[in-house]
Formats: C-alpha cells, structure tokens, sequence
C-alpha cells in the first residue's frame, strides 16, 4: 500500500533555520515542526502572527526539560505569545496549597516561559485579556478552549495544537499548513439545528454550557454550524461570553476546534456560506438541551459548600454582570467560599471599575494566574459546589473528587447568599 | 524441518524508530491526559479496556482522543519507561506525534509511530509479538508478525 510520500516543501530561510543557521533552539523546535509536517502530509509551513503557549502547567517533568532545554540553547520566542495559566497563584501565593515538588517545578515552569519572552498573561482566556488576532490572521494557539474561541468567534485560524508544538510555532514563526489552516476544513459538515426551541431557554448563561456538552457530543471533532440561536457579539459581551463558556465545553466533551453559530460568529452570515456538500442535519429538541444539562450536575442535593466561577477566566463583562447580581444585597453565608477565577488584566480592570470590590465586600476571593479545578484551592472538606462553568462541572469531579451543580451567574449568588443550592427550573422549560 | 516464513505489514511511519514486543489492542482510543496515569494504566472508567496496562507493549488503537496535554503526559510515559514500546494506528494522530518527536529530542528515545491501512491493521491480534521498522527517510514502515 505504501504510497509515496508527499513532499514538503521548505523555503531557503525555513532549511536554514533546520540546519542550525539561526541557533540550536531553532533547529529544535524546526525538527518538530518538520516532524509533524511530514507526519501530516504538509506540503509546506506558514507563517504565524502569534501563539498562545499551553505548556505552563505542570504535568511532570518532560514538559520542564523541553522547556528549560529552550531557554540552555539561547530560545526566544520570535512571535507575540501569551501564556496559559500556571500550577501557582503568583499573586496571590497563599490561595493554593500543593505539594512542594509540583509547586517549585510548577515555578521554574512558569519562569522557563518568561525567559523564552512569552508575554505573562498566565489566562486560559488571553482574547480577553488583550490579544486578539484579527480575523482570517494564522495563529498557533493551544489550550481546547482558546482554540475554538479564536477560530470561531474571532475568526482567525489555529489548528488544535498541544504542548511542545505551541512553543515550537512560537520560536521558529511557523507552523505545518494543514487542518483548520485550510479554507476547505473549516466548512460546517453537521447542522445542529435550535429554531423549534423557544429562544426564552437561552436568555441565561447556564444553558449555554449545556448547549457545549450538546456540541461536543454531536459533533466530535468535526465542523458544526449551529442555527436557531439568539445573540448578537456587538451586545457589549453578553454572547461572547457564552459562546465562550459554550466553546469551552464543547472542547471538554468533544474535541471541537470551530464551530459556526449562524447570524452570529464572523465566518457564518448565513448557512450557505460555511456549509459543506452533504452535511448531515440535525434537529435538537428542548429535551435535548435538559438531558446535556444534566450531565453537567453530579447531585441533586441542596447542600452547599462552594461557588467557583471564571473557567474559562472570567471577563470584565462577566464581573459586571456579578457585580449587579451581588448589587447592595446581603452577603454570602459565611461557610460558603465563593471564588473567581481571572486574568492580572481582567483583574485590574475589574478593580478599576469598582466590580471587584463588590465582588470582595460580599465575602467573594479572587484566583489569578492559575484555576480552581487544575491546581489545590478548595479546602480539603469541601463535597459541593456550584458553577455556571459547563468546562469546570465536566472535569472537576474527577479532578477534584467533589459533587458539581450547574446553575446560571445569579442562580450561584443566590445559592451563595442561602448557603444551600437555589435553581430556578422554569428557565429550563 | 519446517520453514517459517515471518508476515510483514508496510505502512506509513509517523513517527521513526524501532521497537519489538507484545500487542495490546485498544478497541477504542483512549486520551492520555485524564485517561492513562503515570505508570501506564488506562485509567478512563468509560473506556472498555479500563486498567489495562501499556508499559513495554506495542500499542495498537484506531486513533487519538481527548486534550491536547497529552503530548506532555505521552512524553512523561516515555522518560520514565511506563510508556508504549511503539504505537500502531489507522489513523495518525498529531497529538502522539509530538510526544514522540519531543521524546527524541530531549531524552534520545526514538519510539515507533506507525500508519497501518485497515487490512493490515486488522491482522494484529491482542497477545502477538511484532517487530517495528519505521524508517525515517523513506517514511516507510513495516510491522513483522
């Protein structure tokens, strides 16, 4: 069977770059990106205007060789490159509580990015924490929930990308011409069709996660467009943050790199635009949207200990909206911890506009840099907690150990006042 | 005397190296970040194949599935010895590829990564021994039964 292989094609400066010319780290990290290349039947690279590095959380310590060897062979990152978050909370030491190896390797990690000139941006969420690439502009972007977010609601142009290869792309500019570099690839080969549900059932954020795990579930790693859906990303964040949060799931419970929302997300104007040639068509029932919720809840009881929020890091927006759910209400119940997880940029700004002194006056804490289901915040004999996060309900129970319970942004402030679980089920009929 | 004639299998190599050992076939992918621990169990409760060790075979699955860490977790595997020997796929997937490319890079272990088409990825059977040959230049590989 053995076919020939494709030829991949280098330019006088790429082969240059492979043979050493511009340093050993760029041979390196060319090596990989030449491997992959070839792997995938590439016929040539492209060049990049920036990256977003995932390689920053520490899963042991291949991923701090690969990084520290970089920064021994004189690596620089050529192209703009932000970081996703970290093992540690550098701003605020105390919050986590890891074990000392994971801490101190998890620091050196962090350090090795900064060293290579990667912008410390420490987010899973770096599009709205500055950098935003235009749209159509080729990117090398990791972390699931990044992916889909700057394919589909930006509608620049990264394949899905994994640790290694981020750094890779970022210290030799390039990146292997294939996937959803590929105009042909990004066309939608399913339709999840919504216009039979009453658009009042997307009017709060919760089921917006639910509408991920659908996602996710249907689709797999293939294109889908999505019809029948409210919103409009000029409304001043209310859905970019839920297609955020719907991105973010889908890439948990599936593998999805875009997906096209039509009427909403740039690419998608309309259906025809985007649709590939005998795609498959699905019609989704209320029904539906209530069974993928409740895949985001491992509990039924009403016993509260936590509230976490933010994942992926919560925006601006996000802290608005918080801030006018807590308004000059009561404070949470005093055994509840209520915690945020954001970017240094969203926090600054967030201070800045006074949402996070509410936020903080009624008893709520701030995590930076890192997030609460990958790395020890929780207190140990914590069992239940709530979140409007469909990406934090699908992996912290098993991250974590703990019960889950989805609900929306002002079902969580409720919940958090009462000490006990406050859903509201006519938003869901 | 009986002449044994040895049954060879070209593919496409992925991945080049050279690996020989026992097949342990996955009937569906597994992720390795979330779905393999560090000492090479299948630990994805969801998965049919949950506690099923991979360390020192030569693992056989249709594809790749899951984060995209598990290019971290892969490479782990492969410093500390819990991981595959070679792995044997239908469909490449790039994810494995780059925790194979690193493995070379940063510890000198060049693990086999091979493309079979489906009639020779159906005649590898849990239990049997192969021998992997993937050759870097010619981007042929064969698997010998």
């Amino acid at each position: 069977m053995a076919l020939a292989p494709i030829q991949l094609a280098l330019t006088e400066e790429e082969s240059a770059m492979l043979a050493g010319e511009h340093g050993e780290a760029v041979a390196m990290c060319m090596r990989i990106i030449v491997g992959v290349a070839k792997a995938n039947g590439a016929e040539k690279l492209i060049e990049i205007e920036s990256a977003h590095a995932d390689g920053t959380l520490y899963h042991g310590e291949a991923g701090l060789d690969f990084t520290e060897k970089l920064v021994a062979l004189g690596g620089k990152v050529k192209v703009k490159t932000t970081t996703n978050v970290g093992s540690l909370d550098l701003l605020h030491p105390t919050l986590v509580h890891g074990d000392e190896i994971t801490m101190a390797h998890g620091r050196r990690l962090m350090d090795a990015h900064s060293a290579l000139g990667c912008e410390p941006t420490w987010s899973c969420a770096p599009y709205q924490a500055g950098h935003r690439p235009a749209f159509g502009s080729h990117v090398a972007w990791a972390e699931s929930n990044a992916i889909a977010f700057v394919n589909s609601v930006l509608g620049a142009r990264s394949d899905r990308y994994g640790d290694f290869l981020d750094l890779s792309a970022a210290v030799t500019g390039r990146v292997p011409f294939g996937g959803l570099h590929h105009d042909a690839a990004r066309k939608a080969v399913l339709v999840l069709d919504f216009s039979e549900i009453d658009s009042r059932m997307f009017s709060e954020d919760a089921p917006w996660a639910a509408l991920g795990v659908l996602l996710g579930n249907k689709a797999g790693t293939r294109v889908a467009a999505m019809v029948g859906l409210p919103g409009d990303l000029a409304d001043g964040g209310v859905t970019e943050d839920r297609l955020k949060g719907m991105g973010a799931t889908s890439a948990s419970a599936g593998g999805v790199g875009l997906f096209h929302v039509v009427g909403i997300t740039p690419e998608a104007p309309t259906l025809a635009a985007i649709i590939a040639p005998n795609a498959e068509h699905i019609v989704i029932t209320a029904q539906d949207v209530r069974e993928a919720r409740d895949q985001l809840s491992t509990t039924t009881s009403d016993k509260l200990d936590a509230v976490s929020l933010g994942t992926p890091h919560f925006s601006v927006d996000e802290f608005r909206a918080l801030a006018e759910a807590i308004g000059d209400g009561p404070k949470f119940a005093k055994h509840i911890d209520f915690y945020v997880s954001t970017s240094r940029d969203v926090l600054a700004r967030s201070k800045e506009l006074g949402y996070l002194d509410v936020f903080t006056n009624a008893g709520g804490r701030v995590l930076t840099d890192t997030c609460t289901y990958v790395t020890p915040v929780l207190k140990r004999n914590v069992t239940n907690v709530m979140t409007n996060s469909g990406k934090w309900a699908w992996y912290a129970p098993g991250n974590l150990g703990i019960d889950v319970v989805l609900g929306s942004l002002v079902e969580c402030v409720a919940s958090a006042r009462a000490g006990r679980v406050v859903r509201d089920e006519s938003l869901w009929s | 005397m009986v002449l044994i004639v040895a049954k060879i299998l070209t593919g496409k190599t992925s991945h080049p190296g050279a690996a020989s050992g026992e097949v342990l076939v996955l009937t569906e992918p597994v992720s390795f970040w979330g779905g393999v621990n560090h000492h090479g169990e299948i630990i994805d409760v969801h998965h049919a194949q949950h506690k099923a060790k991979m360390t020192n075979k030569i693992l056989v699955m249709p594809s790749g599935r899951g984060s995209s860490s598990a290019t971290a977790v892969l490479a782990e595997l492969i410093r500390t010895g819990d991981g595959p020997l070679g792995i044997v796929m239908l469909q490449c997937d790039t994810i494995l590829v780059i925790g194979a490319l690193v493995s070379a890079e940063i510890y000198g272990i060049s693990m086999p990564i091979v493309e079979l088409a489906q009639a020779e990825y159906d005649q590898l059977t849990d239990g049997m021994n192969v021998v992997i040959a993937a050759d870097s230049q010619s981007q042929i590989a064969t698997v010998t039964l």
